[in-house]
Parts: structure tokens; C-alpha cells; sequence
């Protein structure tokens, strides 16, 4: 390739930047809350609800999330050739708009907030389980409320306990959101491959390559900074 | 007047029985020492009056507001939260882990309850806590954070803190256990001081010359029991009770050997 077809390439890329960081970001947004709540939910006392949240933690991360891309993606308009649906999953599915500008981009972020928040749930989970029941008790032992103690005395500490498990999610986020081009999300790795075939070069794939690293870099040394901030106590 | 009475209190852990009958009072000003073996039910008696644990029967009340009471059908009852948390206001609570919260200072762990709990105005909270430091001789460390710390600099702390909240009661669980020898004597200095200024306490241990200097009341537990209840004088010096002697006698030995 010229040096004006890679200019032309890397600028090409560059706009697809947006869709892709559009993916991160709102995935990141809704899965971080989800997996907190989650994680609650698998704590729960009453079994049910924690064998229920076992059962959709096991799917999620059981099954690549290519496929429950693929799956959410096409649900809407699967379910809805089907004659024996219900009146009232006809009228839900009726109000879906799937030739909305949104509805692409909607049900990719569906199929990663709830993919990523099992994982996160898993992170959030193992940090609040290995506070030692002695923190709780000096907590209780000052009368300070259930709510108190978690958020004054746990969840700080929990947070500090999950920034490196939490860290490896998120680097790996920015790499799986180019699993969104197999559902024809047009984003870094879509764009490169058509420009590769176009140009029947292996250059775009490269430059796809760096922009991902240096994104992965960029937060690889945020994480590095957070973990040190954190590091005024043991 | 009683400060705290327990009452018939007993609690089993699944087959094992490691509370039976225990009947106490504590009343104001006075030193309770809890001896005896590993095993014996010491700490779960604490932490049955804490409610860590849930006792299986008996009656508690702690400053005349009952934890743990019998309702007209013999059932046993537990205080709602709400008064829960107005008894433990009331207990301070020292661990032998001393279980101080990591991610604040030292300052930050004492008036962490007074503010978020009674409310007390910051810097009032502050220098209430400083005055307690003083008094711990720890002053200086403030603003350390609680690994910069020895385990008797901690327990040091966690007294302060518990007694941040004005208790009525102080209860010590093993203060002294996960500290050496020279630590040991910071930590159980500060708590004859406070038995001198007439704070009332429970203490569990296994500092036998120290219980016996510091308590007016030594109660020795075995097997889920009280066995012996008494004045040290009584219970050091001429119990009857074949079992006490034993654990004293071995007690006794123990130091000796050690000091060869």
C-alpha cells in the first residue's frame, strides 16, 4: 500500500473509532451496576434466587459471546414469524422497531452488558466475600447499621480488592468489542477487513492491530495509576 | 446496679452444648475476669451477649434494655435491630484480632462511629478522639493507618475506639492473644488503667497473674460451665473446686517450665 492509501486507511479507521468506543463505553455503563447487583442476587440467602442467578452466570460464561451476539441480534425478528405466539409477546414484540436506527447497536449492547456483567458479578463476589467477617463484626460492634457498614467498611475495601481482576475485564472489553462485526456492526475490525480485501493487503489489519493496543495500553496504565492510589493501606 | 445480667443463658453448636446455664451480673465499676480452658465457652459467651452468636435460651439485658428475653409462652426472644444496636451502643467491644478497619487512619477508625452513628459533630468527634490517644499514649499516630502499626499499638486503637462511643460496658476478647510478651504488657496496662478509673468490664483471658491483679470477680468456665465463681483471693488462692485446681496447677507449672 502507498503512504496515501494507509493515510486514507488510518483515517477511515479512525472514524469507526466512535462506534467502537460507543460499545465499550455503554457496555462498561450498564454491566458494572448489573454485575453489582448481580452479585447481591448470588449472595442471596433465599436459594432460589441465588440457584436462578447460578443457572444465567453458568450460561453467560459457558457460551462464547459471539454466539449470544448472534442469538440477541436475531431474536426479535425470529420470535416473531413464529404463528403461535401469544397475544400479548406478539404486541411486545410488535412495539420493537428492528428497522430503527438503534436496533443494531441496542441489542449488541443487550448481548455485552449482560455477557460482561456475569463476569463482573463473579469479580464483585469474590472481593466482598474476602472481607473478614471480623470487619463486619467491629462494624456491628459500633452499632453501625447493615447500609453503614457496607458502604463505609466493605465496599471500600472490596474495590481495592477487585481492581486488578476488575482491570483484566475491562482491557479484555476493549479487544471483544470486535466481536460486534459479526452481527454487521460497522466498527474497527469490520472496517479493516473490508479494507483489507479491498486493497488485498494485510496493512488495515495492522493498523486495526495498533488502535486496539494503544487503547488497551491507555488503560493498562490507568489501571496501573488507580492500583497505586489505592495503595496508601494494606 | 446491674449493668448487665445474663440469665440461664445457653447455646448449642449443632450436637456440642458449648453454653450451659450461665447466670452472671456485672454492675457498674466492676472487673469480671473469665478463665479456663481453650474450648470452654469464654469467647462464645461474649459473643453470645454481642449476639454474634444466637444463645438457644436465657435471658439478657444489658442497662435495663433486654437482647434476650422469654415472652409469656416460654419462647425465646430477640431485641428488634433497632434496640440491637442501642445495647451494643452501650457494650464496647475489644477483639482479639483487633479487627480495626484498614482503609482509615487511626483517627479515622475512632470516630467513624461517633459521627456516622451518634451524629457527633466532626471536630468535636476529633478531639475527643485525640483525648483518647493521649491517654493511649499513642498521640503520634493519628494519622497512621493501622498496618503502619504493632498488633499493641492496634489494640491500643481499638480500645480507643471502642470507648469513643461511651460505653457503659467494655468486653475484652482475649486482648492480649495474638500478642507477644512485651506487647502484652502495653495492652494490659492500659486496661488496669481503666479498671482504675472504675470502668466496668468483661475480660476473657488467659493472663492469669493479670486477672488476678485487675479483677474483683473471677468467674472459671469448663465444658460450657461456670465452675467457679468468686473473688481472686477465693478462686486463686484457696478454691476447693477440684477441676479450678487443676487448670491452675497446670496453669502454674506452664509458667514455671516456661521460666526455666
Amino acid at each position: 500500500m502507498t503512504s496515501e492509501e494507509i493515510r486514507k486507511v488510518t483515517g477511515l479507521l479512525l472514524e469507526h473509532l466512535l462506534p467502537t468506543l460507543k460499545v465499550f463505553g455503554f457496555t462498561l455503563l450498564f454491566s458494572v451496576p448489573l454485575g453489582m447487583i448481580v452479585a447481591l442476587l448470588k449472595m442471596c440467602k433465599f436459594k432460589p434466587i441465588s440457584w436462578l442467578t447460578n443457572v444465567y452466570i453458568l450460561i453467560m460464561r459457558g457460551t462464547p459471546l459471539m454466539l449470544q451476539i448472534i442469538l440477541v441480534r436475531y431474536l426479535v425478528p425470529m420470535l416473531r414469524i413464529n404463528e403461535n405466539t401469544p397475544e400479548w409477546l406478539r404486541n411486545i414484540l410488535l412495539e420493537i422497531n428492528i428497522a430503527g436506527d438503534n436496533y443494531l447497536f441496542n441489542m449488541i449492547i443487550v448481548a455485552f452488558v449482560f455477557n460482561y456483567a456475569a463476569y463482573f458479578a463473579e469479580i464483585f463476589r469474590g472481593g466482598i466475600e474476602s472481607i473478614p467477617k471480623g470487619q463486619y463484626e467491629a462494624a456491628y460492634a459500633l452499632s453501625m447499621t447493615k447500609t453503614q457498614t457496607f458502604f463505609r467498611i466493605v465496599l471500600p475495601q472490596v474495590i481495592k480488592r477487585i481492581v486488578p481482576a476488575s482491570a483484566n475485564e475491562v482491557i479484555t472489553l476493549v479487544k471483544d468489542t470486535s466481536l460486534a462485526n459479526v452481527v454487521a456492526y460497522a466498527e474497527i475490525t469490520l472496517v479493516a477487513n473490508q479494507q483489507m480485501q479491498y486493497y488485498s493487503s494485510i496493512t488495515p489489519l495492522v493498523i486495526a492491530g495498533v488502535f486496539y493496543f494503544v487503547m488497551s495500553f491507555v488503560l493498562t496504565v490507568l489501571f496501573a495509576l488507580i492500583e497505586k492510589k489505592l495503595n496508601y493501606y494494606r | 446496679m446491674a449493668i448487665l445480667e445474663v440469665r440461664n443463658l445457653s447455646k448449642k453448636f449443632d450436637d456440642v452444648q458449648v453454653l450451659k446455664d450461665i447466670s452472671f451480673d456485672v454492675n457498674k465499676g466492676e472487673v469480671i475476669a473469665i478463665i479456663g480452658p481453650s474450648g470452654s465457652g469464654k469467647s462464645t459467651l461474649l459473643r453470645c451477649i454481642n449476639q454474634f452468636e444466637k444463645a438457644d435460651g436465657g435471658e439478657i439485658t444489658v442497662c435495663d434494655m433486654d437482647m434476650l428475653v422469654k415472652d409469656s409462652k416460654d419462647r425465646t426472644v430477640f431485641s428488634d435491630a433497632k434496640t440491637l444496636r442501642d445495647i451494643r451502643l452501650k457494650i464496647g467491644l475489644v477483639f482479639q484480632n483487633f479487627n480495626l478497619f484498614p482503609h482509615m487512619t487511626v483517627l479515622g477508625n475512632i470516630i467513624e462511629a461517633p459521627v456516622k452513628v451518634l451524629k457527633t459533630p466532626k471536630a468535636e468527634a476529633v478531639e475527643k478522639a485525640m483525648e483518647l490517644l493521649k491517654k493511649m499514649g499513642l498521640s503520634e499516630k493519628a494519622n497512621a493507618y493501622p498496618y503502619e502499626l504493632s498488633g499493641g499499638q492496634q489494640q491500643r486503637v481499638s480500645i480507643a475506639r471502642a470507648l469513643a462511643l461511651n460505653p457503659e460496658i467494655l468486653f475484652f476478647d482475649e486482648p492480649t492473644s495474638a500478642l507477644d510478651p512485651e506487647l502484652t504488657g502495653q495492652v494490659l496496662k492500659v486496661i488496669k488503667e481503666l479498671a482504675e478509673e472504675k470502668m466496668t468490664m468483661v475480660i476473657v483471658t488467659h493472663e492469669m497473674a493479670f486477672a488476678r491483679d485487675v479483677a474483683d470477680i473471677v468467674v472459671f468456665m469448663d465444658g460450657g460451665y461456670i465452675v467457679e465463681m468468686g473473688t481472686p483471693e477465693k478462686v486463686f488462692g484457696n478454691t476447693e473446686n477440684e477441676r479450678t485446681k487443676q487448670f491452675l496447677s497446670r496453669y502454674n507449672n506452664d509458667v514455671m517450665s516456661a521460666d526455666e
